[in-house]
């Protein structure tokens, strides 16, 4: 029988700080739920929104892989190993923390919010030499198809990172019909509503569900106009 | 009531210091550190933890290694991989593994 878990937007664990606004797909801070723990490697999925001119200070990370991609708004990161960089929407950035390192993430716009997902893999290799990187997407096309946005490979379309992991993103117009084919047969696939409703395998989603399938390739319809965020994981690494 | 004593090794000396500032913020828990394997294994002999997180710096190898150590002398002690380095996954890690989840 084919695994699966669905996350209804709904579902999510809801923190509200006043600046910040976030719903977390899996337990964070000071959330536990033994249920809600991980998908494989996917440990964390964020959906933060930051008041104007708010942002997180100065804060550690290490040993994970930090994936961070705008929805609206400008997010400024600056970071213990000099980077400092706008991510905009149609843009990606990870940082590989590795054996530690300091980040701060502002809402660069004083006035509007910024919305991005903030999403946390585990590594398949520890204590790596902290490493940044950014791409912008939005002149390539994921109109009515995947584009690949994230992969292990340094050679290959997107960023990089220490995971056997690939993201892929889309903008699909309402009916269009796609596959996702895994990378790798032992992985699985988290899809990630943004925006819109689409079905994954017959299964409905509206925005910001999740719905993970384990070692199966998917078949996704739009059922409205939406963007979708695909992550191929692995279970064990 | 005793509190849960917490052993958090990690050789980043400032994410150290996080990581036990946000465990000892909590009134149930108490977090001592160590920033090498030879530190975490004399400090474990001198004190009775209920928990250890291994952190940063920690390798495959020395993992496994201080797990046969720490069992020797506690069998009852459990021992977790900590990551992130901060705030985001700590509660849960350690919420989880006084549950009974541990390596």
């Amino acid at each position: 029988m084919q695994q699966t878990i669905l996350h209804k937007a709904a579902t999510r664990f809801s923190a509200d700080h006043g600046w910040l606004k976030s719903a977390q797909t899996f337990s964070f801070h000071g959330h536990y739920d033994p249920e809600r723990l991980q998908f494989g490697a996917l440990r964390v999925l964020n959906d933060d929104t930051v008041n104007g001119g708010k942002g997180f200070g100065e804060h550690p990370h290490d040993n994970m892989e930090i994936i961070s991609i705008p929805l609206e708004g400008t997010l400024e990161h600056q970071d213990s190993m000099g980077n400092t960089a706008l991510i905009r929407p149609g843009e990606i950035q990870v940082m590989s923390a590795g054996t530690g390192i300091y980040h701060t993430e502002f809402n660069k716009d004083k006035d509007e919010p910024v919305t991005f997902l903030q999403i946390w893999l585990y590594p398949n290799e520890l204590n790596v030499k902290p490493r940044y990187d950014q791409q912008n997407f939005s002149q390539k096309d994921k109109h009515n198809k995947l584009l690949q946005i994230l992969s292990p490979n340094q050679d290959d379309e997107g960023v990089w990172i220490y995971q056997n992991a690939w993201f892929h993103i889309g903008e699909f117009d309402k009916d269009f019909k796609t596959e996702y084919q895994l990378k790798d047969h032992a992985n699985g696939v988290y899809v990630f509503v943004m925006e819109g409703d689409v079905e994954v395998n017959g299964q409905l989603l509206n925005k910001r569900d999740g719905y993970g399938i384990w070692k199966s390739s998917i078949e996704i319809q739009a059922i409205s106009d939406a963007k979708v965020l695909v992550m191929e994981v692995p279970e064990k690494w | 009531m005793n509190k849960i004593n917490i052993l958090v090794l990690a050789n980043h000396p400032e994410i150290l210091g996080t990581i036990l500032r946000l465990i000892n913020k909590n009134e149930l828990w108490n977090g001592i550190g160590a920033e090498s394997p030879e530190e975490a294994v004399a400090t474990f002999k001198l004190n009775q933890f209920d928990l250890v997180l291994l952190g940063v710096g920690v390798d495959d190898e020395t993992e496994q290694n201080l797990l046969q150590t720490f069992k020797s002398l506690n069998s009852n002690v459990i021992c977790i991989r900590h990551f992130g380095g901060g705030s985001g996954l700590l509660y849960s890690e350690i919420a989880h593994a006084l549950a009974g989840k541990g390596l």
